[in-house]
């Protein structure tokens, strides 16, 4: 038989594993507004579980197919980049997929139906719906390759975040989720004014074609603009300090497992974006040779580290602890950004995905913590070590992540932000990440000093260890915290070829 | 399989795991776990090499050698022992800690990089603290902060002057000695004065020097020692120092900087356990003045005086934890430590009396005890060196040793007039911890071959015999001498009793004006060095309190803030990407 010539390729048409980068999103999407017919809550569940894990096998067969045949390029409906929408997977945000998916397969089945959510079991429906678009949209945002798209799946993330966090207990729920609403709002709209003045300037959408057509003008006064409109608008949405108002009040009140499912995606899709920004459209050698984007992105992140570890010691609730964690990790990943060399950024990226699986196992602990004690006060878990003996133990294992203990993935993602700064010439920051690790010592002992060595005071409510639905998906998370800490090269090798990917050709 | 285990892990591990047993599998596991620590440890053949590697760096997470051995078997004999010694308490918070610390320490001792050495240098630091702080005071709280601080402060300067020497040499391994030849061996980093030393040397000198408690750099210890629980206590006199002189004798044998370091080691703390009432707040100096004769044996670098070390350190952990044992059982029982409150309590407690007695006699170096067939070593490699100086501010130490850790402590403990307090004696596995350490130390002094046995060199091809006349005599005549003083000043009431001590060494090295100008000296000093202290710890914990004051929920950083606010901190943050582009 002869090869077909270019021209038979386009348009012999395409089998379903060609659709894969779209299946992934359009699947979601669909089954969103299922879910809202069907109404059963079983059967609801139990779809939003399989279109997790079809994202999920999805994922895992497009990241397979990039490492071994590189880029896919998706043209949605037929009309080819520039004009129609193009769907582009990379290494990069192959590996992104994988994440959310990832962690959505894991936390949906979390709990049995509406259990722990504090949900009136007539909108359980409602619930799942929304949380599929959530998912719908952040895979949206990671899969497309056009920027006006991103902002679109960007909004229908965010509207869907908002009514989740809205689900949680209480008044203090809906005004977080108001809070949120309005600065994530202020996000959205900062990045739709970049996107704005950078199809003014090179008439396309089109991430590929934004950076080519960007190079004669790069140094314009429009460009410097965009590019301070999108990096602020994205700083919001990823919660880069001292952008970060609205998450401790968003993670401290939604429902514990939707904490688990934001904390561990939504501002990874926000630096993955952020990271495309930077990278793909802008480029590195303009973003740190001609802006000098470290001498503002290094403080933010330092600051960072230690306001968010020094305020999650100072908390009492123990969500509240987790997302002043979650504030200054995040300052661990924009400080990998601010290094501009391979093993910085690699740090970065690899503890996008090592932060995903530690926050979300933990919050999951919460999760079971409230269901069974009906609060969130550090105080209130005295004593449970013995009660909940499997549930603390993935908190300690979490906890030493966090801290970054060898053979735990928070100890790989360290050692090369480590290595970043020194390979950089900056030894006093290497010397803060370790000084900030050690208040992540301070701030995981209190609630396991807590937890093991106070005993439960009298009369406290008789609690005893969650079932399997909640241990199996908790313990997968932790389990692979310290799986991915002993298999580092799984991981980091991804990290590394893609931070040589963004560095070296700005693509 | 069993050798791909690293020597300390189990008990890390299984500590680790103890908050999770009931009580009485915890009582076990404590004394077993270092039983079959130790037992897993010696099987593991002296050549033994277990590498690993962390992403493109080849780390060697255990290196046996003979020097690794004795101080690995050392450890977990004190583990057992203290094991044993705190068993009629349950506190998990101490268990915990304490067979973590010395799991740790374990496992430094056999690191064979300076990377992985740092890693279980910090582990002993971190998990130690928590040994003062389960005193539970507020004053026990600050004095472990300011214990952490330099503890955690010896680890940074570890690990930078690894990464240091890494990027000179691309290497963390650490190297055996050189042999120089005449028994003179050299560590990697030795050097002889601090004018040719790099920084890579220096930063790992003052590393090891913090946690050995070199003068000036030694407060941390007299400061959390006495603070600490009464078996946290045995636990942290075993294990940080010691740590901290095995490292020094593998990596910077022979440097001549440590003789004179070690020297006034030896002598300086004599005089604060003097005017010290604390009974085991003198056992602190007496550590640190113990410490100096390891260092100046580092120093010296001979197979002798590296011998001498060894030995020194395996006899000194075991009589001073004897002797902390035995003060430990008296604040257990009386409630009290200090000298001046105690007294007459040897027919209440006459174990007690009888082992801390022992435990004095061989910190004192009797003949027939432990100390003896040690200490002796490295004064004889001092002498054959011709250090004739430190020599003889190493008599005069020992001399001073005697005074105050011999006579000092158990005199005024269980002799001297009758307090008149009535307690029990110590609980039973007190007595058997106390019972087994004091039986080692006259054990050793006795059949001092199995130790030797174990020690870096053939000490059949060194000639040393422990018991020839010169040591004996000479030993002998500095005791009785000592003894006669005490006796002499005791029946003529010369000794200054405000001080509730005596000074027997006053006849072999200096007269009474210069002794009272040296006490005088010591008080200012230590007044001043307080004072000093507390104003700068008062600075800090001002700034402390304000920085927890902002984090805290209602501070401005430890809340959100108000939506108006939020949004003007985006619009100023975009100004400032803005400027970015005008810079």
């Amino acid at each position: 038989m002869e090869a077909p010539t270019p021209h038979e390729v386009e348009v012999v048409h395409r089998t379903l594993t060609d659709h894969l980068p779209i299946l992934q999103v359009i699947i979601p999407l669909l089954a969103a507004p299922l879910c809202v017919l069907l109404r059963e809550r079983a059967l609801v569940r139990g779809m939003a579980i399989g279109v997790a894990w079809t994202c999920l096998a999805i994922s895992v067969t497009l990241l397979q197919h990039v490492m071994e045949h590189g880029v896919i390029s998706y043209a949605v409906g037929g009309w080819d980049a520039p004009f129609g929408i193009e769907y582009r997977i990379d290494l990069l945000n192959a590996y992104i997929l994988v994440v959310v998916s990832a962690i959505a397969a894991v936390v949906f089945p979390f709990g049995r139906g509406g259990e722990g959510l504090a949900l009136n079991p007539a909108r359980v429906h409602l619930f799942y719906a929304a949380l599929l678009l959530c998912l719908c949209g952040l895979l949206g945002m990671a899969a497309t390759g056009d920027a006006f798209n991103i902002f679109v799946f960007l909004e229908i993330s965010s509207l869907a975040s908002y009514s989740l966090i809205a689900l949680g207990r209480g008044r203090r729920a809906l005004r977080a989720a108001y809070s949120y609403l309005v600065m994530g709002t202020i996000g959205g709209t900062f990045f739709l004014i970049g996107i704005g003045l950078l199809y003014q300037t090179t008439g396309t959408l089109n991430i590929v074609d934004l950076h080519d057509r960007l190079q004669p003008v790069i140094g314009s006064r429009t460009v410097v603009v965009a590019f301070a409109f999108l990096v602020v608008g994205l700083g919001i949405k990823l919660a880069l300090f001292p952008l970060h108002q609205w998450l401790p009040n968003a993670y401290t009140h939604a429902p514990a497992k939707i904490s688990a499912f934001l904390a561990a995606t939504a501002t990874k899709v926000g630096f993955y974006v952020l990271l495309r920004v930077l990278f793909t459209i802008f480029g590195a050698t303009f973003v740190f040779t001609t802006l000098r984007l470290h001498n503002l992105l290094l403080p933010m992140s330092l600051a960072a580290m230690f306001v968010g570890s020094l305020a999650a010691i100072a908390q009492t609730d123990i969500k509240r602890l987790l997302a002043y964690s979650s504030i200054a990790q995040i300052g661990y990943m924009t400080l990998g950004v601010s290094m501009g060399n391979v093993d910085g950024l690699a740090g970065g990226i690899v503890h996008l995905f090592n932060h995903a699986m530690m926050k979300g196992g933990l919050f999951l602990v919460v999760a079971c913590v409230v269901l069974r004690t009906g609060s969130a006060k550090i105080d209130d878990m005295a004593g449970l070590g013995r009660k909940m003996p499997l549930t603390m133990a993935a908190f300690v294992v979490g906890g030493l992540s966090l801290i970054g203990v060898p053979a735990t993935v928070g100890f790989v993602s360290k050692w090369y932000l480590v290595k970043g700064a020194l390979e950089r010439g900056w030894e006093p920051v290497a010397l803060l990440i370790l000084l900030s690790s050690l208040l992540a010592v301070i701030y995981v002992w209190r609630v396991l000093e807590v937890i093991y060595f106070r005993e439960r005071p009298e009369g406290a409510k008789e609690v005893g260890e969650v079932d399997a639905t909640m241990l199996i998906p908790t313990w997968i998370l932790i389990g692979a915290a310290v799986f991915f800490g002993l298999r580092a090269e799984l991981t980091s090798q991804v990290a590394l070829d893609t931070a040589r990917m963004l560095l070296g050709t700005g693509l | 399989m069993i050798e791909q285990i690293p020597p300390g892990l189990i008990l890390i591990v299984g500590g680790l795991l103890l908050p999770l047993m009931p009580k009485e599998v915890r009582k076990v596991l404590l004394v077993v776990l270092p039983a079959a620590g130790l037992a897993h440890m010696i099987q593991l053949p002296t050549d033994h090499v277990l590498a690993y590697s962390v992403f493109d760096y080849d780390l060697t997470m255990v290196k046996v050698d003979k020097l690794s051995r004795i101080f690995g078997i050392i450890f977990h004999i004190a583990a057992f022992l203290t094991a044993i010694y705190t068993l009629h308490e349950d506190d998990p918070v101490q268990q915990v800690a304490g067979l973590t610390y010395s799991g740790g320490a374990i496992a430094a001792v056999f690191a064979g990089d300076l990377i992985t050495l740092f890693v279980f240098w910090e582990a002993t630091a971190i998990t130690s603290v928590f040994l003062i702080w389960a005193s539970r005071t507020e004053r026990s709280y600050k004095t472990g902060m300011r214990y952490l601080v330099m503890q955690v402060g010896s680890g940074v300067l570890l690990l930078a002057g690894a990464i240091v020497y890494f990027q000179q040499t691309g290497s963390v391994d650490i190297e055996p000695w050189t042999d120089l030849g005449h028994h003179q061996m050299r560590g990697m980093f030795a050097f002889d004065s601090f004018g040719e030393a790099s920084l890579a040397q220096l930063l790992i000198f003052f590393a090891f020097g913090i946690k050995a408690a070199f003068p000036l750099l030694h407060n941390w210890l007299q400061d959390a020692y006495p603070e600490a629980t009464v078996g946290g206590t045995v636990w942290l006199s075993a294990f940080t120092t010691k740590l901290a002189i095995y490292a020094l004798c593998r990596m910077y044998a022979g440097s001549d900087v440590l003789i004179p370091i070690g020297a006034t080691m030896t002598a300086f703390p004599i005089f604060y356990a003097v005017i010290e009432n604390d009974l085991r707040k003198v056992l602190a100096y007496s550590l640190n003045n113990q410490l100096g004769y390891m260092v100046v044996g580092v120093g010296i670098g001979t197979e002798l005086a590296i011998n001498g070390t060894a030995s020194h350190a395996f006899a000194h952990i075991l009589y001073k934890g004897l002797l902390f044992m035995g003060m430990g059982a008296v604040l257990y029982r009386a409630g009290t430590v200090k000298g001046s409150e105690l007294g007459g309590l040897w027919r209440q407690m006459p174990y007690t009396t009888v082992f801390t007695s022992v435990g004095a006699a061989a910190i004192s170096a009797f003949p027939l005890f432990s100390g003896f067939v040690s200490k002796s070593m490295i004064l004889t490699a001092a002498a054959n060196e011709q250090h004739i100086i430190t020599f003889c501010i190493l008599l005069f130490a020992s001399a001073g040793v005697f005074h105050h850790s011999g006579i000092k402590i158990p005199y005024f403990a269980f002799f001297a007039h009758d307090s008149g307090k009535k307690v029990k004696e110590a609980p039973l596995n007190m007595l058997i911890a106390m019972g087994i350490a004091a039986a080692l130390c006259i054990g050793i002094g006795i059949w001092y071959q199995p130790l030797y046995d174990l020690l870096p060199f053939d000490m059949n091809a060194l000639h040393w015999v422990p018991y020839d006349t010169a040591h004996v005599v000479t030993q002998l005549q500095l005791l009785l001498y000592s003894a006669a003083a005490f006796v002499f000043l005791q029946k003529m009431g010369w000794y200054p009793p405000e001080l509730k001590s005596t000074n027997v060494d006053v006849e072999w090295v200096y007269r009474k004006g210069l002794k009272d100008v040296a006490l005088a000296t010591g008080r200012a000093l230590d007044v001043g060095y307080t004072t000093f202290r507390d104003e700068l710890f008062g600075v800090a914990w001002g700034i402390v309190e304000r920085i927890k004051r902002w984090h805290s929920p209602g501070g401005p950083l430890g809340e959100p803030w108000p939506i108006g606010a939020a949004a003007i901190a985006a619009a100023i943050m975009l100004i400032l990407f803005l400027a970015l582009g005008w810079l």
